[in-house]
């Protein structure tokens, strides 16, 4: 099949970016999107002309590191899916697609399609964390939890902070991802010391990081690939909330 | 030079807990005059980089991604061993230690294994206290299952995402002490260089991927903690950054690269289906509980699946192993694959796969309890082939999955460079010839939570370090190196892509230095690396410059370090004139085509020494001693 790509491109975060329009003939349908750059920017560089960047890594949707927007839709069309698990086999013959980065003024571009997410990082520094220095650890077993909250907390933790929930938003908020991890602490025994400390210190952080403020509208939701759900939002809300009023 | 491993003496089972005594610390006031750099950020490195940065150590530490948490750690479905025997099944560490040793084909060092057994244990309770949710059942107690045709239930699994939830309890920690000031986190940065002066590890070179800038880093210490080499076969489950380049560069500085040629070849990965494909998906090994494994009888039978009459299948894994059937392990089941394809019975378009067929589990459970069971890896496979695989059977091909070996270390992790540490899937200490299953996540964490932190203590407490800066000649020498690397590569301006011939070298070592070798084949891609090297150093085409993120430049760098190890790992192989785990050279094998190791000739660990360029390396043995596990041949009829 034939595919009309208009790809960002933009040199660095000082110059100014553009749409280019690339024609790609003879994509495969059984090729992962990522494979269909590949073949692309193997052909610019038979051009002579520069490859598109793009973040990738394990290509298995797991490590997070993909990710930009397809036709205004973060990691395109199939649900709970990231961009390097999209095959071709999603789009067809004649196809006009955008490519453009992730949006946000706390994830600066980087080159191209790669954007800097270093914001999410301090995030978790603020507090998304469980203090236990190494060594110092009870027997796992003697630490009961509940198959419920287990199950909860590893909803949460399924998280890949891939960056599409603040990339979709158009607060550009973080809710979804700070929520996720305040939550995966927060239903566990091990994290009832921190707890409250840990929602206000990271919903400050986010603050701080420039990204918007939830107003639940969920976009974040639908476009997240580990389909992680509001809950962790009005989770975090609520710690947040508790923390604030009962501060000493 | 002479490989002193350093293992303790005295019975196995006190070793560790009497050289922990007897390492020299260093006094808590004095750690943080002492600054670590730890490269690699993933289970052996975060981990690291985190607990040095608790005791009080300065660390700096480096990953090429743009945060710590992607590093390849992640993708690890399975689980994580530990003899906690929580299910009163007979395990116990002597067990974990006996099956890793014998799993490994007696090609791992007996007191490395027998500590990493003793410390799983610990693992487990620091992940725990860490908050990481690892399965229950529904009294609140941790949940195991067993894996990989382990015969007790020792597995800890979150999910089918044990690797990333461990992970991220490293990472967590590691953020913590990167707030705290304890660790300088350098992200978007690779390792170019080691710097070693007056024969001690005292820096690196790296290169900022942002802006380019050739950087160097000075410290009194230097881990390694940067994976494996698999991506030396283009096409492997690894993620796409991975690479050789830190431990190939620690190499050519000194440190002795053992057993090169152990290489770990799953056998349930979903076939490649063009030329374009850039990597290879894992399905996990569970499926061979409950699928069924067979390619048609007849050559060039193309009909499909459903058309063709039970009579006319081969179930050849169950036909060849009565007794474990399609559980044998990894390298058998692959070699076995490999067999049927070569005789032309495979499936699909390209002849390379066989069926993994669900068929008869379906009609046995139904549909439901196969969801339960695979669901999440159904949903897998269909994204990724698009085909149903409640309809049809699913088509399978082994892959490269991990590497066993790695730079050589000792018994505390320290490599023949004194003051280089090398740990997790970059060393080659704990698995001999073949990796059990759920024990790489065990060994990363081990290293890197509960080993190193000891013995570099021990190094930085009883040496006496010179105080040096980055204006030092060698780091000056090593920096020019770099940019006339980086600048070579920028000027070839050739015409072919470094992805074209990563792919070739790809290829060369899969049909040579795979599943299966040979020593005229080897010989032939001996010859055949070195031809193409020159061609890539003649005629690949790097677009862009050096002062910017420019991706085909880092995978070219990556790419000419692949070329050399390549040539290695063949070497290696073609020395070693016997079959063990990974290794399977077709001319040593018994009458019923199993592997046939030599262990009056081969027991011990090749290490390889870099002498220049253009001089072959020279190879220095480590004898391996069985005192407790006595070799046996492996048998799985």
């Amino acid at each position: 099949m034939k595919l009309t790509l208009h790809i960002w491109r933009q040199r660095n975060a000082g110059e100014k970016g553009r749409m280019v329009r690339y024609d790609v003939p003879d994509v495969n349908p059984e090729m992962s999107f990522l494979e269909m750059l590949d073949v692309l920017n193997e052909g610019l560089i038979a051009r002579g002309e520069e490859p598109v960047a793009f973040d990738h890594d394990c290509r298995e949707g797991i490590c997070g590191m993909c990710g930009f927007m397809i036709n205004g839709i973060a990691h395109g069309p199939r649900r709970g899916t990231t961009v390097c698990q999209l095959h071709m086999r999603s789009f067809k013959d004649g196809d006009v697609l955008y490519l453009e980065p992730w949006r946000a003024r706390a994830f600066p571009i980087v080159k191209d399609l790669v954007v800097n997410r270093g914001a999410f990082d301090r995030i978790i520094a603020a507090g998304g964390f469980i203090t236990a220095p190494t060594g110092g650890a009870p027997d796992g077993n003697s630490i009961l939890v509940p198959k419920p909250a287990a199950d909860l907390a590893m909803d949460a933790a399924a998280c890949i902070g891939c960056g599409a929930c603040v990339a979709m938003c158009p607060n550009a908020a973080a809710a979804l991802f700070t929520g996720a991890k305040i939550m995966h602490l927060g239903v566990l025994p091990q994290g009832q010391p921190e707890r409250y400390g840990r929602a206000t210190a990271m919903v400050a952080q986010a603050n701080y990081e420039q990204f918007g403020s939830c107003t639940n509208i969920g976009e974040c939701e639908a476009v997240c690939p580990k389909e992680i759900r509001l809950e962790v939002i009005a989770r975090m809300n609520r710690d947040f909330l508790k923390a604030a009023v009962s501060a000493r | 030079m002479e490989l002193d491993a350093k293992i303790p003496a005295g019975p196995i089972e006190t070793l560790w807990d009497r050289h922990k005594f007897d390492l020299k610390l260093v006094n808590p006031a004095n750690k943080r005059k002492y600054r670590i750099i730890v490269v690699g950020s993933g289970l052996a490195g975060g981990s690291t980089a985190a607990t040095l940065g608790e005791l009080g150590y300065q660390v700096d530490c480096f990953c090429f991604q743009d945060s710590p948490r992607r590093a390849h750690s992640i993708a690890a479905q399975g689980g994580i061993n530990a003899a906690k025997n929580y299910h009163g099944d007979g395990d116990s560490i002597y067990r974990l230690f006996y099956d890793t040793v014998k799993g490994g084909d007696f090609r791992a060092r007996e007191a490395n294994v027998y500590r990493l057994a003793q410390i799983s244990v610990d693992i487990i309770d620091q992940c725990v206290a860490q908050g990481v949710p690892f399965a229950r059942e529904y009294g609140g107690l941790l949940d195991n299952r067993s894996f990989g045709g382990a015969q007790v239930s020792r597995t800890f699994y979150a999910r089918g995402q044990t690797g990333q939830q461990l992970l991220l309890g490293a990472y967590q920690a590691l953020e913590r002490q990167i707030a705290a000031g304890q660790v300088k986190m350098h992200s978007r940065a690779e390792m170019l260089d080691l710097v070693v002066v007056d024969g001690r590890a005292r820096g690196i070179v790296t290169r900022d991927l942002v802006t380019g800038a050739i950087e160097s880093h000075v410290a009194d210490a230097v881990v390694l903690g940067t994976g494996g080499y698999g991506n030396v076969y283009y096409l492997s489950t690894n993620a796409k950054g991975c690479n050789t380049t830190a431990i190939w560069r620690a190499y050519k500085k000194g440190a002795l690269f053992a057993n090169p040629c152990f290489t770990q070849i799953h056998p349930t990965c979903i076939p490649v289906t063009g030329n374009y494909q850039s990597k290879l998906t894992l399905m996990s090994e569970s499926l061979r509980n409950d699928g069924r494994i067979w390619v048609p009888l007849r050559k060039g039978d193309h009909r499909p699946p459903a058309s063709i009459p039970e009579a006319e299948r081969d179930y050849f894994l169950e036909r060849k192993y009565p007794s474990f059937g399609n559980l044998v392990p990894r390298d058998v089941a692959s070699r076995n694959v490999k067999a049927v394809c070569d005789e032309g019975r495979g499936v699909g378009e390209s002849g390379l796969g066989v069926y993994l067929d669900f068929q008869s589990a379906l009609e046995r459970l139904g549909k439901p309890v196969i969801q339960e069971r695979y669901g999440n890896l159904f949903d897998m496979y269909e994204r990724i082939t698009g085909e149903d695989p409640y309809q049809a059977p699913m088509r399978i091909y082994p892959a490269i999955h991990y590497t066993m070996g790695g730079l050589w270390v000792d018994y505390n992790l320290m490599s023949t460079i004194p003051g280089l540490y090398v740990i997790g899937e970059a060393n080659f200490s704990d698995h001999g010839a073949n990796r059990l299953g759920a024990s790489a996540l065990m060994q990363g964490l081990a290293d890197g939570y509960f080993i190193l932190p000891y013995t570099i203590g021990d190094y930085l407490a009883t040496t006496r370090l010179p105080k040096i800066d980055a204006s030092h000649t060698a780091f000056r020498e090593s920096e020019t190196q770099v940019a006339c690397n980086t600048k070579r590569l920028l000027e070839i301006q050739g015409t072919r892509s470094v992805d074209s011939f990563h792919r070739d070298l790809g290829k060369l070592v899969w049909e040579y230095c795979g599943m299966a070798r040979t020593a005229e084949g080897l010989q032939h891609a001996l010859a055949k690396i070195p031809e193409l090297r020159e061609q890539f150093w003649r005629e690949v085409k790097v677009p862009g410059t050096g002062g910017e993120l420019n991706q085909s430049l880092e995978k070219a760098g990556r790419v000419g370090d692949f070329f050399e190890l390549a040539e290695l790992m063949c070497l290696d192989a073609l020395e070693r004139n016997e079959s063990c785990g990974g290794h399977f050279r077709e001319e040593y094998q018994t009458p019923e085509g199993e592997a046939l190791r030599n262990d009056a000739e081969y027991s011990y660990a090749a290490a390889w020494q870099y002498r220049g360029e253009g001089q072959p390396p020279a190879m220095l043995k480590e004898p391996l001693q069985f005192d407790y596990v006595h070799p046996s041949q492996r048998s799985y009829k």
